[in-house]
């Protein structure tokens, strides 16, 4: 019960403190928006928001994730306000469950805007929305703890800018958002194959374009072991780098 | 009853030792002073013992509980005040209080309740609803003090509490803590400010260069530092005439003048006042004030550790 309360607490308060602020707000709706009507126009008309849907929502899912988690745990430490939670009697455990939530939660609605915009133009009917929203989640979640493990690296907010964007835009062209992966040259495809991102793209891809890799069960296992790696990956390295 | 126990703490930082094999112990419901120049181990020692750094060796023992394996445990009744005021610059102060009690598992209604109370014995209940960064820097480190002991800790963690504060604020601050004290919490308390621990610590420990120099109780620390007697006398005129006289009458004396009407007398042995006032009077002189001098905590910080405090700051100020 003493855990669930500061759980709730520390999510509750990165909402009301970060992720509902005006600026944040408008940034996953401009953000999404701005890239659809990118590619749309770019297109000419011949690609169709069907195909383009999923690469739209896996990128918002990502942008949404990672940069307000990078970015909210730097300059929480470098404001000494993260060491009140550090000596707050709860496990690391609960600590990045709590911090990975928001970014999750507001990922996953970054997600689901282009969706909104895209259903003014084309019929989403037949789409299987229970697997769409895992693959979201899943995305989120995985690109919440490459946030986190940026922000374990990042002493100062510009650094954990720069280091996201590092891996950031590569990925928007190496999982299979808006370039397919067959087309990609072997070398790149290795790396592709390395990411998280294009398994839960290539879930999205199959749901609402019918057009994936791997099956739909394979996919998901592989994101579940991204998951798992990365969360002890996080806890390795801030128990590590955090308690020096 | 010790309620702390330090055995052997080390920390290496590379090669440095920023905290060299210390061993000191707490009683309950002690205010137990760790004082030292700027690096010399304070903040070091204390990020070790409420968990924020990993101690190269040694012991760290808590209310029985090991510090260093079980800190989770540790923390739910230790109260921690950093040298940095570290609460949410966006929140209010009433916000940061609840919140700040919902990480020690506190519900909503008790936490509020507690939060109100602490505003209010700081004085800060006006300002309850106005965020963190607009405080003022003695509020700011009272909110903090706040956050420290809102869940009732049994012992209080203070990292130099009224640094860089304004005098009233630092004055109310050490009343705080004087009251924290008569409400039995064991409290460690580092601060570079000497006069502070002399007036509300119970014991010290001297940290230099990540070794505790000398460790006591205030009285005792003073004691052993009491190499010479003084006492200072306020007299009805001077005594430049008859200094060479006193001191000839009085051999064990060193007679010091320090402006017209008033002067020193220094011994090794202690000072029988009596005759000096009869051969005064026999001059002509009257004794209006006689006072025994007792060294400040400073002079025998700077006896102990060969570093002038106020030097050592100037030229700090200076480096910046």
């Amino acid at each position: 019960m003493e855990t669930m309360i500061a759980f709730c607490n520390i999510l509750r308060k990165d909402i009301e403190t970060y992720y509902l602020k005006p600026p944040n707000i408008s940034w996953g709706i401009i953000f999404p928006l701005s890239w659809t009507l990118m590619q749309f126009i770019r297109s000419q008309g011949t690609t169709g928001i069907r195909e383009l849907l999923p690469g739209l929502m896996a990128m918002s899912v990502l942008f949404g994730s990672t940069s307000m988690l990078a970015v909210t745990i730097t300059f929480e430490r470098s404001s000494h306000s993260f060491d009140r939670l550090l000596l707050a009697p709860i496990s690391i455990n609960t600590l990045v469950l709590a911090k990975i939530l928001g970014a999750v939660i507001f990922g996953t609605l970054n997600a689901f805007v282009p969706v909104v915009f895209a259903a003014f133009f084309i019929n989403l009917k037949g789409i299987n929305w229970g697997i769409t929203a895992i693959a979201v989640i899943s995305i989120a979640i995985t690109s919440a703890l490459l946030g986190l493990l940026i922000a374990i690296s990042a002493k100062e907010v510009f650094e954990a800018q720069t280091f996201s964007n590092f891996f950031r835009f590569p990925m928007l062209f190496l999982c299979g958002l808006f370039i397919p992966i067959d087309k990609l040259p072997a070398m790149l495809k290795a790396i592709s194959f390395c990411l998280p991102l294009t398994y839960g793209t290539d879930i999205l891809n199959g749901m609402i374009a019918g057009n994936s890799i791997f099956s739909t069960p394979l996919n998901i296992s592989i994101m579940l072991v991204f998951v798992v790696f990365l969360f002890y990956l996080c806890q390795k390295n801030i128990k590590e780098k955090w308690i020096l | 009853m010790e309620i702390v126990k330090v055995t052997n703490l080390k920390k290496l930082y590379g090669e440095f030792p920023a905290v060299n094999e210390i061993s000191f112990s707490i009683e309950q419901g002690e205010v137990f002073g760790f004082l030292g120049p700027n690096g010399a181990g304070k903040t070091s020692t204390i990020k070790m013992m409420i968990g924020l750094s990993r101690p190269t060796s040694g012991q760290i023992m808590i209310d029985g509980i090991d510090a260093i394996k079980d800190i989770k445990k540790v923390q739910k009744f230790i109260g921690i005040v950093p040298d940095e005021n570290n609460l949410y610059a966006e929140m209010n102060g009433f916000d940061n209080l609840c919140f700040c009690a919902s990480l020690y598992g506190i519900g909503k209604a008790k936490r509020e309740k507690r939060a109100m109370e602490l505003l209010e014995q700081f004085n800060l209940t006006k300002a309850a609803k106005y965020p963190f960064k607009t405080y003022s820097k003695g509020m700011k480190r009272k909110l903090t003090i706040a956050a420290g002991i809102i869940h009732n800790p049994k012992i209080l963690f203070l990292d130099e509490p009224t640094t860089g504060i304004d005098v009233e604020s630092a004055r109310q601050i050490r009343e705080l803590i004087l009251n924290l004290k008569k409400q039995g919490k064991t409290i460690f308390i580092t601060t570079h400010y000497i006069e502070e621990a002399e007036r509300i610590c119970d014991r010290i420990a001297f940290i230099v260069e990540g070794e505790i120099v000398k460790i006591g109780k205030v009285t005792e620390v003073l004691r052993d530092a009491e190499r010479e007697h003084k006492i200072k006398l306020q007299l009805s005129s001077s005594i430049k005439n008859i200094k060479e006289e006193l001191e000839n009458n009085f051999i064990n004396c060193k007679v010091k003048l320090l402006d017209e009407n008033s002067c020193l007398f220094i011994s090794k042995e202690p000072i029988a006042l009596f005759p000096i006032l009869q051969l005064l009077d026999n001059t002509g002189i009257s004794v209006y004030e006689a006072k025994e001098l007792k060294p400040s905590l400073e002079e025998v910080f700077v006896k102990i550790t060969n570093i002038n405090p106020k030097t050592k700051n100037e030229q700090e100020k200076v480096g910046k």
